[in-house]
């Protein structure tokens, strides 16, 4: 199978393919966890870690592996990497461990996981398979950490706040308070904030791409010098 | 000779969205004018806040949405929208939260849905519950009603408590504020309490919670003889409330509270008339409605009694917003001619396995 190029790949996993944005995969830890910045911060990149090595790991094995068992031995190779990043969030970062909870050993299910190594990394050079385990993590970490952002703004009116659970001591006063106490919407920490934040988050990027393909539409009819027919009206 | 042939309809109806709106808008005037006399001006006040944020959202969503602009602001929906939306809030509430409710109401649960007709879910409902869960202590500022011996605010000594939360020298918040007759069944049967002996009833005060049903039922009525809502959804919904409530207080008359107590202590009577008949979001046959309507009612009082909110005719409506699809579909009367109704034709054009 012929390789892609990097910068499609890139392009797939932050924006054009996002995981949570387009695809809608992984959805149990994005709204569960994107409660606070630093809650999402730590999934993130517990989920962008797993990811990447996963990937890399079922690409090396790719050709040894018969099709009838993969999918058993894919589980296998994750639910192992992801047993590791549960140990040394355990051991490095323990009050951020206690805080995610579940949420840890529970990557192990997210559709995203499964999804790059069925779909790519069975497919594909080491290299490349870890390319895209980078750059489809980092696509669904930097929605988990946005949507994190705004309902810990909304909800907290507060950014960063609790930092030191991941940064360590240093970070005890990274945490900026924006809106003062009074102003704060508690819809946006529940269950429904999350909902109501994704849903708006995707109409936001379809907006974006709306736009974009009008005007790209608009450019070439101009330099083509045909009658602007607005088919999609 | 010549017959002039014509398609149909050849009968035209002349109710029209604004008409029907119109209607009921004349019908909340005896409620609001009954809750401004019992519970003060602040319900005035909360009334035109949310009127005039609704009306402003909905504004400024159809300019975002490059909508016209004219159908959906002269058809009065928004404002039915606003006003039940402030007639459920406190009357010592602050200035924002009918605003933040009605904006929510309008932008979220009415305009992302696709405007009027579209909306899966009662706005005003929406709005309400919204508030509740997320300022549950601004939710919870009820004055005294008026004629409770309590001192009473003027119209201009509301506004300023309402705008700057100030109130006159002297006077203090928690000499005019008083716990609502649910939420003081609730307190008791919390706590383990013999409710039939604490003194919880919905005549203290001067029975204001009787009166203010009244008007609400006179509106009510007023928009049943216009044919502005039907019978069907009020009804049952009363009996629902009656006939759960009779049962949990006949098991248990010490825990659970009596029958009419549930139907006049809080917002069953302005619920079934003015809430659970919104036609958008309501189920639209007979036998349906019937379902709908006594879903709600039990679903208020399994709330008001086992839940964690004192009032659960929010929650219900919004419950029952969820079924009507199902309830429509099984409830669909049979096609003039058939003897009985085709459960073959699905509503996706697929048929039943």
């Amino acid at each position: 199978m012929s390789e892609p190029r990097l910068s499609e790949l890139a392009l797939d996993g932050l924006w054009k393919n996002n995981p949570a944005l387009v695809q809608v995969l992984g959805l149990c830890p994005l709204l569960a966890i994107s409660n606070t910045t630093v809650n999402a911060i730590g999934l993130a990149v517990a989920t962008l870690v797993t990811l990447v090595v996963s990937n890399g790991v079922v690409s090396m094995i790719r050709d040894w592996v018969r099709p009838e068992v993969r999918l058993p031995v894919y589980v296998m190779v994750i639910a192992s990497v992801v047993t590791i990043i549960e140990l040394i969030m355990n051991a490095y970062f323990h009050s951020l461990y206690n805080t995610l909870g579940i949420f840890i050993p529970l990557i192990v299910t997210n559709c995203i996981i499964i999804a790059r190594a069925e779909g790519f990394a069975s497919r594909h050079a080491v290299g490349f398979s870890v390319f895209d385990g980078f750059v489809m993590g980092a696509g669904f970490g930097l929605v988990l950490i946005t949507l994190g952002g705004m309902r810990e703004l909304i909800g907290f009116g507060t950014l960063l706040g609790g930092a030191e659970q991941l940064f360590g001591p240093v970070a005890a006063d990274w945490g900026v308070r924006i809106l003062p106490e009074q102003m704060t919407f508690m819809l946006a920490l529940m269950p429904p904030g999350a909902f109501i934040g994704l849903g708006l988050l995707i109409a936001f990027k379809q907006a974006i791409d709306q736009r974009a393909s009008r005007r790209a539409r608009a450019a070439q009819t101009a330099r083509s010098g045909e009658p602007v027919v607005d088919a999609v009206g | 000779m010549k017959f002039p042939v014509e398609s149909s309809p050849h009968v035209e109806a002349s109710s029209s969205v604004a008409g029907v709106m119109t209607t009921v808008l004349w019908a909340l005037v005896p409620g609001t004018i009954a809750a401004v006399w019992l519970l003060g001006w602040g319900v005035l006040i909360n009334v035109l806040l949310a009127v005039g944020a609704a009306w402003l959202a909905e504004a400024a969503m159809l300019w975002l949405r490059a909508r016209p602009f004219k159908p959906a602001l002269t058809d009065r929906s928004v404002l039915i929208t606003g006003w039940i939306l402030a007639l459920c809030l406190p009357n010592l509430a602050p200035w924002w939260l009918p605003v933040v409710g009605a904006v929510f109401a309008v932008v979220v649960a009415k305009q992302l849905y696709g405007g009027i007709g579209y909306n899966l879910f009662n706005p005003a409902m929406v709005g309400y519950v919204v508030l509740l869960v997320s300022f549950p202590e601004a939710m919870t500022r009820w004055g005294a009603p008026v004629d409770g011996g309590a001192t009473s605010l003027s119209l201009a000594q509301a506004a300023q408590w309402s705008v700057f939360g100030a109130l006159p020298v002297g006077m203090g918040f928690d000499a005019l504020s008083q716990a609502t007759p649910l939420d003081q069944w609730r307190m008791v049967a919390t706590q383990g309490g013999e409710v039939a002996g604490a003194g919880v009833s919905i005549w203290q005060g001067g029975g204001w919670s009787l009166w203010l049903n009244l008007a609400f039922l006179a509106g009510g009525a007023w928009m049943l003889w216009r044919g502005a809502i039907r019978w069907h959804i009020p009804v049952a919904m009363v009996v629902g409330v009656l006939v759960t409530a009779g049962l949990l207080w006949g098991i248990d008359s010490e825990r659970f509270a009596d029958p009419l107590f549930h139907l006049i202590g809080g917002g069953v009577i302005f619920g079934a008339l003015f809430v659970a008949t919104d036609p958008v979001t309501a189920s639209t046959t007979p036998r349906g409605r019937l379902v709908f309507g006594f879903g709600i009612g039990t679903l208020t009082v399994l709330i008001r009694s086992l839940g964690n909110y004192p009032d659960g005719v929010a929650f219900a409506v919004l419950l029952m917003n969820l079924a009507v699809p199902l309830i429509d579909y099984y409830t669909r009367p049979a096609v003039f001619g058939r003897k009985r109704q085709n459960r073959d034709d699905r509503p996706d054009g697929k048929r039943e396995a």
